[in-house]
């Protein structure tokens, strides 16, 4: 094995204080602040229009506080030019067509459509209800795939960690009051299976050297597998993180919400996967015993050499 | 040593090349084009009336190429050289053509035939890609429900009356069809008669006061098979009005219980999609009531013609039929009056009650009863002061016309009493479409601007390419020789997945490109873990041949796991998102599992290639190796 062992496990207390000081202070700032949902969960009506030559936004505002919508939100997407009107509910469907041709009667220049979407409430309320139930339904999945692959503390290790990045991620949308709409969603769903195949490959390593070192104490079966797939955590995360980075600067307003949250997903995926599954598994008092081989109904999923 | 039997190099050759034949497609960018067909579906286009459509074109100079006719002889395809014309030229050839013919916006596909002739085909854009009009309409089923209990409840009265058994039935606001005899004979002679009539309903008895009630609803079973109906036959109605709008390779899809998803690409004209799309105007033909008829057999409604001083008319609460029962309308004229009306044909069995009815009733006025659905909106302050909308639907309904019988109708007749050639086509064109069986609200609209759709592709493509850059490069400076081999996998990867999603037809979203994306930062992971494995297992002093076999084999359970647990999160996202998300989901599992392939077999092959079955002092795979 490799001569330097790094000691991750020797600062787990601290690692452990931060991941529930930020936890704490996600759930804290979700109660308090809330999420800022986007049109997707809250229903109403959103009309994105680019304007030939840049419109003053107070215009815009109150020509719409003028045609009886003084309630609009009127701000800029993206480009000067490009403007984005949100209306908190969609009193009738025909709401947007109606604000769009405001636009288009006072504006200075060519207004041309980009897109218009509109959500009823109940279909709002819906979407949150599925959204939960999407990651729950995604947790307890896991749970049992890794009980059945691994053993029931990885299991409780890798749910932790989901759960600890899930929180975190949806905590920093509530701290900077980002956009929450479906894509983020999907996102967060993204980071999920992310982070799952981040802690799955510690996970291996971890099983594989407590079966092989039988003289090592747990902290330093887990210390000496950590270091082992370092290099690989990093790599992969880096590689990610470049193509993310990419999505994030090119790929559009429309995609930027996606890309915000698996950025944060995979930089704190990646230290709960170190810190956080391994650090649970040691609270668990994982040891050699929990994974020997039952020798005698043989070991027909396990055929690791 | 690692040295793959030719048969494996041939297969992974094989994959690779059905993946760049099959992905091929994609790299033709479609033409836009207008696409000509008839109303009905077994109209022919002529080379006429193509050259009619062209030569309206011609005359405003727009650029045109070609053009063909189907195989069948029932539609035609012109190619335009600017999309920007697509719409004005729909607008030019509806005109040059007329009525009759349906005129759509298309975008041909310029796949040559080498590739279509063995199946290749690009992939398909979503709305967020291509432009278009999504809508998610929820069908009222509680109002179909309600409106067969009001059918029950006309039978009931009718049928009691046949049999000359007296007593008071009425329809109860909780749906129920409450009846009150005055003797327990009676009102068992009337359970038995309703029961033989109507199994499908559930009769129980009570009786209170010297009063004898029965009391009528539908059974749990009837009542989902109402509501089931009712979706089935709005999402048949919709899709013929759909047709009727002009749009090509439009989506009209069952959601859930009893949500439509409604899909039109290139659709610009919202407006006018959503109204064609939500009217539920239906008609109801009924006899004027007599003047001694009792109040509870007759319904006074408004009259819009200002021939007759007064502003309403009295109408029999029993219908004769329904615009269900019409087979055919077409707007015309009257030829005396130069008035617009509509031409109706009714199915044999609407001409058998329709001549049934007025030829017992000749003399007497005919009323054609206009139904529509619309919503009110009221504003409601809420316990915790917030303003609260509640939108309630109700049925405004008028009479268009009334007319009196000279002679008893079969199955052809006409409706007169309309204001415009306008409004004569708007209903003819709704009686053909047929219907809703139930009414329909908007829940969710999304429309995207061509500009927009285009846009996102650009950049969709463009991050694709950086970051596919970017990883390579630095797969390249950190791995070397075996770099070289993960690049080549993973371009193969992309090529793979694109090809799969050709063959399959599936949509490709936003959210889709961005799976895309991230498949590429995560595809090179089982690169990542087998070579580091090589890695590790050259610093244990493993010569380079053991250490790339017991590289690949020590990885590859790792990897297993990694995306058999990826994979299922992957189908969850499928399975509970929606529209845009499931792109993303999908993109993301078809990625995995072709990553598979080429991360692992793929990578092993151009490594065997490089090294297999030599001597090799030193491999090149950075890290101070």
């Amino acid at each position: 094995m490799n001569d330097k062992v790094i000691n991750f496990m020797g600062v787990r207390r601290v690692a452990a204080a931060l991941s529930i000081a930020f936890v704490l202070i996600s759930i804290v700032s979700l109660a308090v602040r809330g999420l800022n949902f986007g049109l997707d969960f809250t229903g109403g009506t959103l009309v994105e229009v680019v304007y030939e030559q840049a419109e003053p936004l107070s215009n815009v505002r109150s020509s719409l506080a003028n045609a009886g919508y003084p309630d609009a939100v009127v701000v800029n997407f993206g480009a000067d030019t490009d403007v984005l009107v949100r209306l908190p509910q969609g009193m009738s469907p025909d709401l947007g067509d109606q604000i769009l041709g405001i636009l288009q009667e006072t504006a200075g220049s060519e207004v041309e459509l980009r897109r218009i979407e509109f959500v009823g409430p109940q279909v709002g309320e819906e979407l949150r209800e599925q959204g939960g139930l999407a990651i729950l339904l995604a947790l307890v999945v896991v749970l049992i795939y890794i009980s059945m692959r691994f053993q029931l503390k990885f299991a409780f290790g890798a749910v932790v960690a989901l759960g600890h990045d899930v929180i975190i991620v949806l905590g920093i949308f509530s701290l900077l009051q980002l956009d929450f709409d479906l894509t983020v969603l999907g996102a967060l769903l993204a980071v999920i299976g992310y982070s799952l195949n981040d802690t799955i490959v510690v996970s291996d390593r971890i099983r594989e050297n407590f079966r092989k070192l039988r003289k090592q104490s747990p902290t330093e079966v887990i210390n000496i597998s950590l270091t082992d797939t370092l290099g690989r955590t990093l790599v992969t995360s880096l590689t990610t993180l470049l193509v993310l980075l990419a999505l994030l600067f090119t790929g559009g307003e429309m995609i930027r919400g996606f890309a915000q949250a698996l950025t944060a997903g995979i930089v704190v995926g990646t230290y709960s996967s170190i810190y956080v599954a391994a650090n649970f598994m040691l609270m668990l008092n994982i040891n050699q015993e929990d994974l020997i081989i039952p020798e005698k109904e043989g070991e027909p999923i396990d055929d690791m050499p | 040593m690692n040295k793959y039997p030719w048969w494996k190099n041939a297969l992974i050759l094989l994959v690779v090349a059905f993946g760049f034949f099959y992905a091929a497609p994609n790299l033709y960018s479609p033409d836009p084009a207008i696409q000509i067909s008839g109303e009905s579906s077994g109209a022919e286009i002529s080379q006429a009336d193509l050259n009619r459509a062209l030569a309206s074109l011609d005359a405003e100079n727009i650029e045109h190429f070609g053009e063909t006719i189907g195989e069948k002889g029932n539609s035609a395809l012109i190619r335009l050289k600017d999309r920007e014309q697509q719409l004005t030229a729909q607008k030019l050839i509806q005109r040059a053509l007329g009525d009759g013919y349906i005129v759509a916006l298309n975008l041909a596909p310029t796949t040559p035939e080498w590739l279509t002739a063995w199946g290749g085909q690009p992939m398909k854009l979503g709305l967020d890609l291509s432009g278009g009009v999504h809508f998610l309409l929820e069908v009222d089923t509680d109002s179909a429900v309600a409106s067969r209990q009001e059918f029950y409840n006309t039978g009931i009265k009718r049928v009691l009356r046949k049999e000359r058994i007296r007593g008071l039935v009425q329809l109860q606001d909780n749906g129920e069809i409450q009846g009150r005899f005055n003797t327990e004979e009676l009102r068992d002679k009337a359970a038995r008669v309703i029961r033989d009539e109507y199994n499908e309903l559930q009769v129980t008895k009570t009786e209170d006061e010297g009063n004898f009630y029965l009391t009528a609803v539908l059974t749990e079973q009837k009542r989902k098979e109402i509501e089931g109906y009712a979706v089935e036959q709005n999402l048949t109605t919709l899709r013929n009005r759909v047709n009727e709008l002009g749009v090509s390779e439009p989506l009209v899809q069952r959601q859930g219980k009893n949500r439509i998803v409604v899909e039109l690409p290139g659709i610009q004209d919202t407006a006018e999609a959503k109204r064609i799309l939500g009217k539920t105007a239906n008609l109801e033909f009924r006899l004027e009531a007599k003047y001694d008829a009792p109040l509870s057999e007759r319904e006074r409604f408004d009259f819009r013609s200002n021939d007759y001083g007064d502003s309403g008319a009295w109408l029999e609460k029993d219908i004769v039929i329904t615009g269900e029962r019409v087979s055919n309308a077409q707007a015309g004229f009257d030829q005396q009056t130069g008035q617009a009306q509509v031409n109706i044909t009714l199915d044999s069995e609407g001409g058998t009650m329709m001549h049934r009815v007025t030829r017992h009733n000749i003399n007497r006025r005919l009323g054609v009863l206009f139904i529509e659905r619309k919503t009110r909106t009221t504003y409601v302050e809420a316990a915790d002061g917030t303003e609260k909308i509640v939108k309630t639907p109700y049925d405004e309904k008028h009479i268009i016309s009334l007319a009196t019988i000279r002679d008893a109708l079969g199955v052809q007749f006409r409706i007169t009493g309309l204001d415009s050639p306008a409004e004569a086509a708007e209903l003819a064109l709704l009686l053909r479409a047929g219907a809703l069986a139930a009414p329909i609200d908007f829940v969710e609209e999304r429309t995207v601007g061509p500009s927009l759709g285009a846009e996102n592709i650009k950049q969709g493509v463009l991050s694709v390419q950086i970051g596919l850059g970017l990883v390579a490069l630095f797969m390249l400076v950190y791995y070397r020789v075996f770099g070289i081999a993960a690049v080549c996998a993973l371009s193969a990867n992309i090529v793979l997945l694109i090809s799969v999603m050709s063959v399959l037809a599936a949509t490709l979203t936003l959210p889709g490109i961005a799976g895309i994306v991230l498949t590429v930062g995560m595809a090179v992971d089982a690169n990542v873990l087998i070579f580091s494995r090589i890695r590790e297992e050259l610093a244990n002093r493993a010569s380079p041949q053991q250490a790339i076999s017991a590289g690949f084999d020590r990885a590859f359970v790792t990897i297993m796991d990694a995306n058999i647990t990826t994979l299922i999160v992957a189908v969850i996202l499928y399975a509970v998102g929606t529209g845009p998300v499931k792109g993303f989901a999908v993109t993301l599992s078809i990625g995995i599992l072709t990553s598979m392939f080429t991360a692992i077999m793929g990578t092993r092959a151009i490594i065997n290639l490089i090294y297999g079955g030599r001597r090799v002092n030193k491999l090149a795979i950075g890290g101070g190796a």
